[in-house]
């Protein structure tokens, strides 16, 4: 049904409208007949023609009249038929506004709802992912339980398709339809699992938003999906990295053992006094090892502390604080400080996780203590947060200054916040017991304040202080009971009561004019006094009867007949208990025992002091009580749950740590995880292309276990790979995540050939040092020239190792279905294991495989040295890719050396070399002079030892020297071979054979 | 997440809706204006309002309460900071952000946040995709659509969402390249009554205005800058904000002005003596100009009767707020402001002096010393026009007297 088919009605009046209305809704329901009833009923009719009008236009403006009625909340739903007809409308303002009234009022028309399904059918088929998508959004927006099916259908198509959009969208739908029918959840939760393993960091955000609220005790979903979301962390867009990091520290907290143990080493060693001190490190040393996944959140999330989105500061804060080593926390404090400078309302959100934080932590925020000092402009509530800040940042070293600055504020004009001044300073006072006479006599001298809230406040502190010290006061005492004449506040005024009342036998003359005093007032004091003065009554009965008890008397006769009952109560209860008569009981005995017992200082405690069990960050932490859906922290595990479940299947994992292959599989965690120590140091020094390197052994071994895993996996991460390369494929999407600056995994064949060079250079650099001529990696030997020319793109470069002897690895996998026993040294080379290698003949091989030249050199350079922090000296550097002339082990690198100055720069030498181990490099002759606006070119020779590492030497000139670094990218190590298939299957099958060999080691 | 947002007004009306889920009615603001009505003053009125099936998240702008209604447990700076981007945005879009601003374009507004969000979850926030999909309404465009009938929404899904480079749209042309930027500083300041700094942080930002062909690679190079003196970034198309920074060490920040000032009232009689003087302090020889002194005065004040050297002057005895417009300070002849207060007779002197709020602006400098050197491109070929602005300004500067 279309809107051009009633369009013979336009020139007819408004009541064939209101006709066609109830036609369309004939069935089924009376909207025509609710128009007859509203009071703009005319308004309504225009705009039912407008909608049926054939022009566009028209139908437009309508559209918008009616949007704008929706916004102010005014109920447009009798023009659901007129409008629902307009969904397939060609102008696509007129739909999204259609789409808006849809999604507004499907719920109320559910029957008439289901005309415009069909539309968005046909839309989620549409070839522009955006039609897609927003049919999906739409559609999934329509909260029409009848339609759940073809929801779900279309998630789970959505879930497939190629656009990552379209998949993001299949992520949030998975929620609406969840919230419609939880009936569902089994069969979501599938397509979470799968939409998990979206290497799109479009998705990533959109998943865990479907996962934290469909299932969010599925941690066992997570694991295989750790290390990816950790290393697609900085490139998800905002939104999705609060949502992930949250649910990335409740993973941890599962998952991991406590870090802090460590830290808290100083208190537990008070307690573990008789321990030696040797045993307790010792056994700590044993015990705590932090999970190198661990490390990996919280080295990941690190960056995004400087995140422009206060909500991304604080996620990552909370994430600090809940789960790095207390020693590391610290970091985050700067963040929230500059936090501060925002709006009100974020202030008021960090000042409270800062007022959580400051009580455990103290010295997390003592740096910044005069960061938290109150402005006049303030609003209040930010003003007392401050306050309570302040207080817990209090310490015997600062509290002078704090106390300077707390006389300010009791001065303020915001009587309020002067009033919560002063309960500070009876915290401070009672939490630093130097400083308690001070802000004593500070309080007593803000009693004769002339604002009465200011007086008051001091009054009840004061009171606090003084039962926390029974010392004698009596000055203070008799001070304040003159002020009873002049203080209104009632709490002021029964604190005071109480106080004279409590100390009655040191103010043994005053205490009953007070009483005295009172009882001619009491009918119109407050409740509060009124309690008060009963209580003072009695207690003065008990100890000065002879001069009171006619008072007392009096007073509780007024009591008596007091309005309030717990008055009433109250009097009935005294007067049994210390008027003897013959009914009293024993109780009376010891009246003066219950009156004027010792009572306990009230302990003057932050509010903020049992909130930490709320996560840091959340709702509920900043209500100080559950909100619904929140999600516990759990503690930490005594005992690490098994960390391989996260190695299963993915690859980050194997760039994070050592290639073993086979032997991380077939050796319990222990192993592997000493090995990963190793790997991580020496990928500190190196670039991602080296973890790429070593990531991709790892995944061979994957690749021969699981191959049914990899072929699913293929399938989602790329449509372009064929079958032999699954592997390929797999790896590339992976990669790319690593490498965010060579883009998504959009193109693939790009990623493809940058992982086929990786995995050769790391099997030529991990297995044979003498590398051999023939070897190359050339998986594909068909593939070969397609790889040459990709490599311009990424300015790789092979290595020329002239040397004929010996072997590379191949990833066999590419090739052999069949799994193959694989161990893989690690990457850098043990010299024992080279000579092993090299007493190994494979001469064989060596006729066959033939060095080519290479057919590509890239012209870019990459920068030594800028010319601002070189003096004007700059130099660039370009891989030659030429055999080097120095050695045969040695790469060539080209120097380019340009004077940007308008003077000589004379002498350029290379000065001091720091190589790592092994490492060797040829200098050029020492420079001159290099004339203004001069360039050299020099060139020298590093061996890099087939591994990524840096070469840091300096560039020296006369005057100056300058650190330089040159690292060279995996392909730079390789050399460019050519050689037959035969020979290359040849090669191969000897490569196994060698790793056979190895294998015992 | 965030199920539906409601704009109040500060006669507290609720003067739009929208709805991300199902519709929740508008009677749960009731719960807002009672902590309205309870906070007396707009801007203490609590960001979080816990309701018995709801939570109420809002922020004050524009004298405008955006209220988000939230049903379960969500990071509170989440919605917060959402909404803030809501604000920035409509900035964007209309200019300013104000009542009647947002009715006229209601249906900008609401296409606008139907993109924003899905779901109550956040789908597109950068202003330069929103842009692309929904364009912005201006008079030229106005007029062209009613007359061609095209539409303000978008055909095309924007080319950001997708790319490498989410935050700049490609295929981009200017005629004239030019890259712009401000280098904008502003000292937040407590200064006690004797003149001497309690606190002092600069809060820097460099603004940008960056419009240039293709896909430029930018490096800007400092004078002093944490230890590279290099930032090197792919700009958005347009107008945005490149970063900002905070200068906290104390002993770094140089406070360009000072106040004296004596102010005092006398037990006795019903007058009070006030004069303040404005005058330059570590200015490395640069004007200091829109100077504007601002003072909440005590209640017990009825009046003032003050003389200005320069500028001119208002008292509000509702508000008791002083106002002194005082422009340029001369440093030969210091700009001072002397009168006497008239008191409320009989009442006792006000306990607590005011505290002087100081504006000022200082062209051509950045206090803090961050300077830019150069800016290069790379990636594309032509040659753009390049400026650079410097400029301090006064943030949160207070003087305790």
């Amino acid at each position: 049904m279309t809107s051009n088919s009633f369009a013979y009605n336009e020139h007819s009046g408004g009541g064939e409208a209101t006709e066609l209305g109830q036609e369309a809704t004939s069935t089924i329901s009376p909207s025509g007949a609710f128009g007859l009833f509203s009071s703009d009923l005319k308004k309504n009719e225009d705009l039912k023609q407008m909608l049926e009008s054939n022009k566009d236009s028209a139908k437009l403006d309508a559209m918008k009249r009616i949007v704008g009625m929706i916004a102010k909340g005014k109920n447009a739903s009798e023009l659901f038929p007129a409008v629902v007809k307009n969904v397939a409308s060609k102008n696509i303002e007129i739909k999204k506004l259609v789409y808006v009234y849809l999604v507004r009022y499907a719920e109320e028309q559910q029957d008439l709802a289901l005309l415009s399904i069909s539309t968005f059918q046909r839309a989620l088929k549409d070839p522009n992912q955006l039609i897609r998508a927003s049919a999906l959004r739409v559609l999934s927006s329509i909260r029409v339980p009848i339609i759940v099916p073809i929801m779900m259908l279309a998630i789970k198509e959505a879930s497939a398709d190629l656009s990552p959009y379209v998949r993001k969208n299949a992520a949030h739908a998975i929620q609406k339809l969840y919230s419609l029918d939880p009936e569902q959840k089994e069969m979501l939760i599938e397509v979470i699992e799968k939409l998990l393993k979206d290497k799109s960091t479009l998705v990533a955000g959109s998943v865990v938003m479907a996962f934290e609220e469909v299932c969010p005790d599925r941690i066992d979903l997570i694991h295989k999906n750790y290390r990816k979301l950790c290393n697609l962390l900085v490139d998800v867009e905002e939104w999705g990295q609060v949502v992930i990091i949250h649910m990335l520290t409740r993973y941890a907290r599962t998952q991991f053992v406590s870090p802090w143990k460590e830290d808290d080493g100083l208190e537990d060693h008070e307690k573990n006094f008789y321990e030696s001190d040797e045993e307790k490190t010792d056994r700590k040393k044993r015990t705590y090892a932090m999970d190198p996944d661990h490390r990996l959140l919280i080295r990941n999330t690190k960056p995004l502390l400087q995140s422009r989105n206060a909500a991304v500061v604080m996620a990552v804060a909370q994430l600090y604080w809940h789960i790095a080593p207390k020693s590391e926390a610290g970091i985050i404090s700067k963040s929230l400080v500059r936090l501060l400078r925002s709006n009100r309302e974020v202030q008021y959100i960090v000042l409270q996780n800062i007022a959580t934080m400051s009580i455990q932590r103290k010295g997390m925020f003592e740096p910044y203590l005069k960061s938290f000092y109150v402005r006049s402009t303030d609003p209040t509530m930010i003003k007392t947060l401050k306050l309570e800040i302040l207080t817990n940042l209090a310490n015997e070293a600062n509290i002078s200054t704090l106390l300077r600055e707390f006389q300010t504020y009791v001065k303020s004009q915001d009587k309020q916040f002067a009033a919560a001044t002063i309960q500070t300073i009876g915290r401070c006072a009672t939490n630093i017991l130097e400083v308690t006479d001070t802000c004593l006599n500070g309080l007593v001298c803000l009693l004769s304040n002339k604002d009465e809230i200011v007086v008051a406040e001091s009054v009840v502190v004061i009171k606090k202080l003084l039962q926390m010290q029974p010392a004698q006061h009596g000055e203070i005492i008799k001070h304040m009971a003159k002020l009873l004449d002049s203080i209104t506040v009632p709490v002021a005024r029964a604190s005071i009561l109480w106080l004279i009342g409590e100390n009655c036998e040191r103010v043994p003359k005053i205490a009953p004019d007070v009483l005295r005093k009172m009882a001619k007032s009491f009918t119109t004091e407050d409740d509060l006094v009124k309690l008060q003065i009963l209580n003072l009554g009695a207690k003065l009965y008990l100890t000065n009867s002879k001069q009171t008890k006619l008072l007392t008397q009096y007073i509780l006769n007024l009591g008596k007949y007091d309005q309030n009952y717990d008055i009433r109560d109250r009097t009935r209860f005294i007067r049994q208990l210390i008027v003897p008569n013959e009914k009293s009981g024993a109780l009376s005995k010891y009246a003066k025992k219950i009156f004027l017992a010792q009572k306990p200082a009230p302990v003057l405690e932050s509010p903020f002091k049992d909130r930490d069990h709320f996560q840091l960050g959340t709702l509920s932490h900043i209500l100080n009580t559950k909100a619904n859906g929140y999600l516990e922290l759990s503690d930490w595990p005594e005992v690490a749950p098994d960390p391989s479940v996260r190695n299963v299947e993915v690859i980050e994992l194997a760039k994070e740590r050592t290639p073993s292959g086979k032997a991380k599989k077939e050796n319990p965690p222990k192993k592997f995880y000493s090995e990963s120590e190793e790997e991580e140091d020496s990928s500190d020094s190196s670039s991602d292309s080296e973890s790429e390197s070593g990531s991709e052994s790892g995944e061979q071994d994957e690749e021969g276990d699981s191959s049914g895993d990899s072929s699913e996996d293929s399938s989602s991460g790329s449509g372009s790979g064929s079958g032999s390369e699954s592997a390929v494929n797999k790896r590339t999407a992976k990669r790319s995540s690593k490498t965010k600056e060579k883009g998504d995994s959009d193109d693939e064949e790009k990623e493809n050939e940058k992982s086929e060079t990786s995995e050769s250079s790391s099997a030529e650099s991990s297995s044979i040092e003498d590398s051999s001529s023939e070897s190359e990696s050339g998986s594909e030997s068909e593939s070969k020239s397609r790889k040459v020319t990709k490599e311009k793109e990424k300015n790789t470069k092979q290595d020329r190792n002239p040397v004929t002897k010996g072997v590379s690895l191949l990833d066999l996998d590419d090739f052999n279905p069949v799994p193959t026993p694989v161990v893989r040294p690690t990457t850098a080379l043990s010299p024992s294991l080279i000579a092993d290698l090299e007493g190994l003949n494979l001469s064989t091989s060596s006729s066959v495989i033939s060095v080519s030249t290479p057919v590509f050199v890239p012209g870019k350079t990459h920068m030594l040295l800028h010319r601002m922090s070189g003096k004007g000296l700059a130099a660039h550097y370009l891989f030659s890719r030429q055999p080097c002339i120095f050695g045969s082990k040695m790469v060539s690198v080209q120097i380019t050396l340009n004077n940007t100055t308008d003077r000589k720069i004379e002498n350029i030498h290379i000065g001091e070399k720091k190589l790592p181990i092994g490492m060797e490099m040829h200098v050029f002759n020492p420079i001159e002079s290099l004339e203004p606006e001069g360039s050299i070119t020099v060139s020298v020779g590093i061996d890099f030892c087939d591994s990524t590492q840096t070469a840091s030497f300096q560039l020296c000139t006369k005057d100056d020297c300058f650190s330089v670094n040159i690292q060279p990218p995996v392909g730079e190590l390789l050399l460019p071979v050519t050689m037959s298939e035969k020979d290359f299957k040849k090669e191969q099958a000897c490569l196994s054979a060698l790793h056979l060999l190895s294998k015992p080691r | 997440m965030i199920h539906s947002l409601f704009l109040i007004n500060s006669s507290g009306d609720i003067f739009l809706e929208k709805h991300w889920k199902s519709v929740v009615s508008r009677s749960v603001c009731d719960y807002f204006f009672e902590a309205q009505e309870r906070a007396t003053e707009a801007e203490n009125v609590p960001p979080v309002i816990p309701t018995p099936h709801h939570y109420l998240l809002s922020v004050y702008r524009h004298k405008i309460f955006f209220v988000a209604v939230i049903q379960t447990e969500v990071p509170p700076l989440f919605v917060i900071e959402f909404l803030h981007r809501v604000v920035d945005t409509f900035q964007d879009y209309f200019g300013v952000c104000s009542e009647p601003v947002i009715k006229d374009n209601v249906v900008v507004v609401y296409e606008v946040l139907e993109e924003m969000l899905d779901n109550g979850f956040p789908l597109a926030t950068e202003s330069n995709i929103l842009k692309e999909l929904i364009k912005p309404p201006t008079i030229l465009r106005t007029v062209v659509n009613t007359i061609t009938g095209s539409t303000n929404v978008g055909d095309q899904l924007p080319t950001g969402q997708l790319s490498v480079v989410p935050w700049r749209r490609t295929g981009v042309k200017y005629t004239n390249n030019e890259a712009y930027f401000d280098v904008i500083e502003e000292i937040d300041a407590i200064i006690d009554k004797s003149g001497s700094t309690i606190t002092a942080e600069i809060q820097g930002v460099i603004d940008a205005c960056v419009k240039l062909t293709g896909m430029p690679d930018l490096t800007l190079s400092f004078m002093r800058w944490e230890s590279e003196r290099i930032l090197s970034f792919i700009p958005p198309d347009g107008n945005f904000r490149l970063l900002s920074y905070h200068v906290s060490a104390q002993n770094l920040v140089a406070i360009p002005v000072y106040v004296k000032h004596s102010i005092s009232f006398r037990d006795s009689s019903s007058l009070g003596r006030f004069e303040i003087t404005v005058g330059p302090k570590q200015t490395m020889g640069k004007t200091i100009e829109g100077v504007i002194v601002t003072s909440q005065m005590p209640k017990g004040v009825l009046n003032m009767s003050l003389t200005p050297s320069q500028g001119t002057h208002t008292f509000d005895p509702v508000t008791k707020m002083l106002s002194w417009d005082v422009g340029k300070i001369n440093p030969q002849k210091l700009p001072s402001l002397k009168g006497t207060m008239s008191l409320q007779a009989g009442a006792s002197k006000p306990d607590e002096n005011p505290t002087i709020n100081l504006q000022f602006k200082i062209q051509q400098l950045a206090i803090s010393g961050l300077k830019v050197n150069r800016l290069d491109m790379y990636g594309e070929k032509y040659k753009p026009f390049k400026g650079i602005k410097y400029m301090t300004k006064a943030g949160k500067f207070q003087v305790r007297t």
